[in-house]
């Protein structure tokens, strides 16, 4: 297929607070892991992908009032997507602009600071309903006065990879004309010492598919791009949205399986509605997290589906941190910038192969002219997303 | 574009099934509800069933239910609904984590606490690799559910879909809704819970799945359509509908029975006093958050009543708003909304 139109795009990450920044990052080789300053944690040897701003900061910046119960994912996802209006010239979005958004807890970051405070006649008591992902969604597309469809998709890891996916599917069937679509999700306590009780954080800056990897940097980031039916497409489109699949793994509630079953048929599913051959993939932005599971499995699935020619690849996690539910969108966003600037954005601190496979990533800047590259996104409950960019041509 | 119907059905909540039929109410004081027990052990075996929440266990038992009634064995889409996923385990994750000051913790409630884990659990059970979807947008969380597996199965892509909506309760969590306004303060029977004048419903726990399917087979009704929209203005409300029906050359008169979400918080149940008093003044009303409570994907149960309204052609009165008589309705309309929020249209016709 010819591809959905990818019409602007907004991001912020702790590489960076525009697309501007992120790309001058990715370029050159800086990455935005630090130790948490914001995040109010007892574990201070962490690494994590923080973005600098506190709540107080993000609220001025957004102009918003005081009494307001935007949790940190919603102020994240808010300033992306006025980065996606600056970035696309636009006054406001048009009427009928649907809105779907991916994160996987949400404002839990609110509860985990409220819990033990919410009474009769809290003050805090606003943020009650906003522990639910959709309610971050809803604070989002009310800022911007988005009042079509708008909804809200969690799945773990892989969120916003399926609201991108979910997006370019209403676009196709003439549900939508024209949809934002990404995901944003914050560092909370919760999710710190959620992966920390699965022993897979990593003390040091994380190395994704190294033989010495020792597990993964959280991260914190809000990413989103406008999606637009040919009909409305008025400049040349960034890129294009030419497939994607999702499937289960259906293994393990927490663990890949170790062949990569679901992220297999999750590529092959993509490649089949782009129409392409495996040969004509130019690179993937692999999922990588730096955990010893997901980059054996991972690389099991690439080897299976690819065979003998395995594209470049590499993952930009040892940038940003995993960003759980806001990763998909903001690699979808990498991947679009690859295919932009001809630059294959390297996979930091990569020193030796991996035993079983030998495979090494893209480990310092490379040009490359990119006409397709792959996407992948693994989460929870064996969800697995690819998604495939294409240039505009 | 393929057309959708709903073949397989299921159904836990506060109520019994054979309510709509025999109009027996489970009678309720409480503002917050548990769903009534099934016989879980039948089809789930115990060792699994000790792991799991309640919201997996009943979405699970539930998708069971209504693949076998369809006569289908693995789904090509599994796509849920829940706007506050696995509650009991993020509750008891937080708790351990604050309380523990974050000490050393056990993962096991952290990993079922993902609101994907509902459709995770059945993929894993049923050994199924298809796409797999989990939407949590408040109200709409079931409704843009339909609306995926509505493109999956009208576009040819599949043939069938395995489609939900789930919420349990927790402790604590739920607990809070008592602040913030959600949750009615007095003690009210369920029975009166649509006449009160004051803000605040009653909560319950439900799961609902269908079987979608290509083929009519010997299906309860036919899925037209489903909209939704996040904020809707009163005033703006009947047009919005008219121009719903309107895609199907149909008037509100066609409406054979219209379900509506009322749930006796006072503030915001004038939006479908409106429509019993306007548009659909001459339609059957039905209702039911006075029987099954309110929660983020009770609009499961509606479609669920539907098709058993269409199965049956009656209804028991304790559903009924008006007097008017339900004669071989051919189509029908569900709208919901909450706390004025995440409103949605769900339009089917008797298959």
């Amino acid at each position: 297929m010819k591809g959905i139109a990818v019409t602007g795009m907004g991001v912020i990450s702790s590489i960076g607070h525009h697309l501007s920044e992120n790309l001058e990052a990715l370029s050159s080789s800086k990455s935005g892991i630090s130790f948490p300053e914001i995040l109010q944690t007892t574990h201070t040897h962490l690494p994590v992908g923080e973005i600098k701003f506190n709540n107080t900061e993000l609220s001025e910046i957004l102009n918003l009032p005081k009494t307001q119960a935007y949790t940190r994912a919603a102020l994240l996802g808010t300033f992306a997507v006025k980065e996606l209006l600056k970035n696309l010239g636009w006054e406001k979005f048009p009427e009928e602009t649907g809105f779907i958004s991916g994160t996987s807890v949400g404002g839990i970051d609110a509860t985990e600071k409220h819990f033990k405070q919410y009474a009769a006649n809290s003050e805090n008591n606003r943020f009650i309903q906003a522990q639910h992902p959709g309610f971050t969604t809803e604070k989002i597309a009310e800022y911007f006065e988005l009042n079509s469809v708008v909804t809200n998709i969690s799945t773990a890891c892989s969120s916003s990879a399926n609201a991108i996916l979910v997006g370019a599917r209403m676009i196709q069937c003439g549900r939508l004309k024209r949809v934002i679509v990404g995901g944003t999700d914050c560092l909370t306590k919760f999710t710190l010492n959620g992966f920390n009780s699965l022993k897979i954080l990593s003390s040091n800056p994380c190395k994704p598919f190294d033989d010495r990897r020792d597990g993964l940097n959280l991260g914190e980031a809000a990413a989103y791009l406008m999606l637009e039916a040919d009909d409305l497409v008025q400049n040349k489109p960034i890129a294009r949205i030419s497939g994607f699949g999702n499937a289960n793994d259906a293994f393990h509630q927490t663990a890949s399986s170790q062949n990569g079953e679901g992220a297999f048929l999750a590529m092959e599913k993509a490649l089949k509605i782009a129409g392409l051959e495996k040969s004509q993939i130019d690179y993937i932005n692999a999922h990588g997290t730096g955990t010893l599971n997901n980059d054996l499995s991972e690389s099991m699935a690439i080897q299976r589906f690819f065979g003998e020619d395995i594209p470049l690849f590499s993952s930009t996690k040892a940038y940003t941190g995993h960003t759980l539910g806001a990763a998909g969108a903001l690699e979808a966003i990498f991947s679009i910038l690859s295919i932009s600037e001809n630059k294959i954005f390297p996979n930091l601190n990569f020193a030796e192969a991996m035993q079983e496979t030998g495979y090494s990533p893209v480990s310092i800047i490379r040009k490359a002219n990119l006409r397709h590259v792959l996407s992948n996104s693994l989460g929870f409950g064996g969800n697995c997303t690819s998604l495939i960019f294409s240039k505009d041509e | 574009m393929n057309r959708v119907f709903i073949n397989g059905i299921a159904s836990i909540s506060a109520q019994e099934d054979a309510v709509v039929e025999n109009g027996n109410v489970a009678l309720y004081s409480e503002n917050n509800i548990a769903a009534l027990d099934k016989n879980y052990k039948s089809i789930i075996a115990p060792m699994m069933l000790r792991r799991m929440s309640k919201a997996v266990k009943m979405g699970l038992w539930t998708s069971l239910n209504a693949l076998k009634e369809a006569k289908i064995e693995i789904p090509q889409n599994i796509i849920f609904g829940t706007g506050k996923g696995c509650l009991q385990d993020t509750e008891k994750f937080l708790v351990q984590m604050l309380d523990s000051r974050e000490g050393l913790l056990s993962p096991t409630s952290f990993i079922q606490s993902t609101h994907n884990t509902i459709g995770g659990q059945i993929a894993l059970h049923l050994k199924c690799n298809a796409y797999n979807m989990t939407y949590s947008q408040n109200s709409n969380s079931f409704e843009t559910a339909i609306l995926d597996a509505m493109m999956k199965i009208g576009s040819g892509e599949s043939e069938n879909a395995l489609v939900g909506g789930v919420e349990e309760n927790a402790d604590i969590i739920t607990d809070f809704e008592n602040f913030d306004g959600q949750l009615k303060q007095e003690k009210i029977s369920n029975l009166v819970l649509l006449n009160s004048t004051t803000s605040g419903t009653i909560i319950a726990e439900s799961a609902h799945a269908f079987v979608f399917t290509s083929k009519p087979n010997k299906a309860y009704a036919e899925l037209l359509d489903v909209e939704i929209r996040l904020n809707c203005e009163l005033e703006n409300l009947n047009s919005w509908i008219f121009q719903f029906l309107d895609t199907y050359k149909l008037t509100s008169k066609d409406i054979g029975f219209v379900i509506m979400g009322n749930n006796g918080d006072a503030r915001y149940d004038n939006y479908y006093k409106a429509l019993q008093d306007s548009i659909f003044k001459e339609t059957p009303q039905i209702a039911y958050k006075h029987l099954v409570g309110e929660n983020n994907s009770i609009s499961s149960y509606a479609l669920w009543l539907a098709s058993q309204i269409f199965k049956l052609n009656k209804i028991s009165e304790v559903f009924k708003l008006n007097d008017i008589d339900m004669v071989n309705p051919k189509y029908a309309l569900i709208y919901n909304q909450y706390l004025g929020k995440n409103h949605s249209l769900i339009l089917l016709e008797n298959a």
